[in-house]
């Protein structure tokens, strides 16, 4: 049995619409036989992962805290990979935006102001920005591959992070824990219903990005420059777009969002830097990225999916002894499975039973 | 005298730190030559590196440890074929996603088996050669892993350069098209590779958690995986480049250590990033030589193969 694949002479509008659903499905189908083998049932085992934890209001809000880092760093995502940018360092810049944004609370702490709040986060995009300029740099100025440089800038980061939080900012009334100063309260995000829940501004901020990056893409000559250079870099030097101004737009882009959520998660969920700020984030943004098919608008519903398997694992873990690493291996299985999905976009795929018998089965 | 042992101390860890990149960066070069970018070295790298340590841990054997490693390594490899050259997905996010599956997956497998003390890989002596002074121990009487990578790499600048074989699998990679019009079997010689890719990586995986620290930590490949792609690059695709980038990087890992133990005013933090920048450092002086990045660099790199018919 072999599979054979067949161009299609133009892509297929209905898989490019429902393949994200396929591979939700599939994932779903993967996930009942991973419980199984691990001996729970599935069906209660993926009740409490994937319904469970939508059942209740406030759980509702740590959905949407944990959907606005994904959402913000994937809408970024979604301009560099459009413009065949490989920025996979966005856990890094996260990390970083959170560092520049925390300057202010920690080291200036006495200074009390409504500005405080609107310099923070302007800081933190300042400073994810700046971080994702290293890549660029190196990869227009040098032929660096941007891939291994920013991730490698990653580990950096997170070293950094490590440093400063047990070191130069670690707490003076802090019992010697490695945890920075508590953020003062015009230092912190507002929650947006304080009676029901901790979700806070992040969510507002993560859609707004998303829907002007959308706007951006589809209705201004930025948008179609960032399609054309990514589809063909021979056809946008033709047109006269810049491609190294490419490079550079997406990745400061997509750092200066990253470093928004960074300062946003810290600032509204933890207010306080902590040695480890992110659990991957940055990593699962990037399938969050794919999931919605780099379109803005799609990624604000991906987000919120893969809220849900951080939201899920937490729960599997308590209500039913899993480990909360299936998590993790569920993100794994749904990218791989979007990716597998997207080709039925562009390809027919035949199984065919041997060589020689054509057309033996036909399948998509 | 007690200087001479404690260099040929320092001498032995940067063996041992060197190898698991040694492997993993051979495979992947053998991969990419014939144009296909795996990304998923770090997840190779660690489900290896768990699979061997429970194959070990419950047999008790360390040298099944190391089949089931490869065994490993090489099931991840498959499924990275199987989605980039059967279904023709995109390389760099099939990779991508190998790796967070790598880490998730091993992180679960794993779980009932932190802080247990692992089964070790003790060294083999060669007979006779095992006497010689300073040479002898350093690098005749060493682990499995250690003679499996040094005559890999040799091997694997045989068979790219001297066979036919090789040439083929350089001729896809450099130009499926024309390959594939010659008769050669590009997805076939593909798989192939990213299989050899895979037990390579598995066997890195094998050396963390049965050699360098025997047992088993979350995350203990540490980008491993991303340093061993970054040293394929730094090699210019050629093999006895990767053994010398392998022992440069080990030696930077080993020194870094010392550094920490001695006790410099500098914070540890620091130094233990120095491998990452050290790797982008090395990336930015390689590849801004664009005459030899462009003519070592496999053309079809990266590239989606779809035959024909």
């Amino acid at each position: 049995m072999r599979v054979e694949l067949e161009r299609r002479p133009q892509h297929s509008a209905l898989f490019s619409a429902v393949s994200p659903f396929i591979a939700l499905a599939l994932t779903v189908i993967a996930g009942a036989v991973l419980f199984s083998a691990m001996g729970k049932n599935p069906l209660d085992a993926l009740f409490s992962f994937f319904i469970e934890p939508l059942t209740e209001v406030w759980s509702l809000h740590e959905l949407a805290i944990k959907a606005a880092p994904l959402i913000l760093i994937a809408v970024g995502l979604s301009v560099c990979f459009r413009s065949n940018n490989w920025n996979i360092g966005a856990e890094g810049q996260f990390i970083i935006g959170a560092v520049s944004g925390s300057l202010l609370p920690i080291m200036f702490h006495e200074w009390d102001s409504v500005l405080v709040l609107p310099i923070m986060l302007i800081m933190g995009a300042i400073g994810g920005a700046l971080y994702a300029a290293i890549p660029a740099l190196l990869k227009t100025r040098f032929n660096t591959n941007e891939i291994l440089s920013s991730l490698m800038l990653v580990y950096v980061a997170q070293l950094f992070l490590d440093w400063i939080v047990r070191g130069p900012w670690r707490n003076p009334e802090g019992f010697n824990f490695p945890e920075s100063r508590e953020f003062d309260p015009e230092a912190v995000l507002p929650e947006l219903v304080p009676a029901s829940g901790r979700a806070d501004l992040g969510i507002v901020f993560a859609v707004v990005a998303a829907l002007l990056t959308w706007f951006m893409l589809s209705y201004m000559l930025r948008g179609f420059r960032i399609t054309v250079l990514g589809q063909s870099a021979r056809a946008g030097r033709f047109a006269g777009f810049s491609a190294t101004g490419m490079v550079f737009f997406a990745f400061i882009f997509s750092g200066a969002l990253a470093g928004f959520a960074g300062i946003s998660e810290v600032s509204g969920s933890i207010e306080q830097l902590q040695p480890v700020i992110s659990p991957g984030y940055g990593f699962t943004a990037i399938i969050v990225a794919f999931l919605g098919r780099l379109n803005p608008l799609g990624i604000i519903a991906a987000g919120l999916v893969l809220a849900l398997t951080y939201l899920g694992g937490e729960a599997a873990q308590i209500s039913i002894g899993l480990s909360d690493k299936i998590a993790r291996v569920f993100q794994g299985l749904l990218l791989f499975f979007v990716l597998a999905c997207d080709t039925l976009i562009h390809y027919r795929v035949h199984i065919r039973r041997s060589e020689q018998s054509e057309l033996a089965g036909e399948g998509t | 005298m007690e200087s001479v042992a404690l260099a040929e101390a320092i001498l032995l860890t940067i063996t041992t730190a060197s190898t698991p990149l040694l492997l993993a960066a051979m495979g992947e070069l053998v991969a990419e030559r014939s144009g296909v970018l795996n990304l998923g070295v770090e997840g190779m790298i660690i489900i290896g590196a768990v699979v061997a340590f429970v194959g070990a841990f419950t047999t008790g054997n360390p040298y099944i440890g190391v089949l089931c490693g490869a065994v490993a390594g090489c099931l991840f490899s498959l499924l990275f074929g199987f989605m980039t050259l059967t279904l023709v997905t995109n390389q760099v996010a099939t990779g991508l996603a190998l790796t967070i599956l790598g880490l998730g997956l091993s992180g679960m497998i794993g779980e009932s088996f932190v802080g247990r003390a692992g089964v070790q890989l003790e060294p083999i002596a060669v007979p006779v050669l095992s006497g010689l002074p300073l040479l002898g121990p350093l690098i005749f009487n060493q682990d499995l892993l250690f003679y499996l990578s040094i005559l890999g790499v040799v091997g694997v600048g045989w068979f790219l350069f001297r066979t036919r074989l090789g040439l083929q699998l350089r001729a896809i990679g450099d130009n499926h098209g024309s390959a594939h019009a010659l008769g050669i079997s590009v997805i076939k010689t593909r798989y192939c590779a990213v299989m050899f890719g895979g037990i390579c990586a598995g066997l890195a995986g094998a050396q963390l958690s049965l050699v360098y620290t025997p047992q088993w930590v979350e995350n203990m490949s540490a980008g491993r995986g991303w340093i061993a792609l970054a040293l394929v690059v730094f090699a210019s695709w050629r093999p006895l480049r990767v053994l010398a980038g392998a022992y440069l990087f080990g030696t930077v890992t080993i020194g870094q250590l010392h550094a920490q133990a001695l006790g410099f005013a500098i914070p540890s933090q620091f130094l233990t990033a120095l491998p990452y920048l050290a790797t982008i450092v090395v990336l930015v002086l390689i590849s801004r030589n664009r005459r030899l990045t462009l003519t070592n660099t496999p053309a079809s790199l990266g590239q989606a193969f779809v035959p024909d018919r």
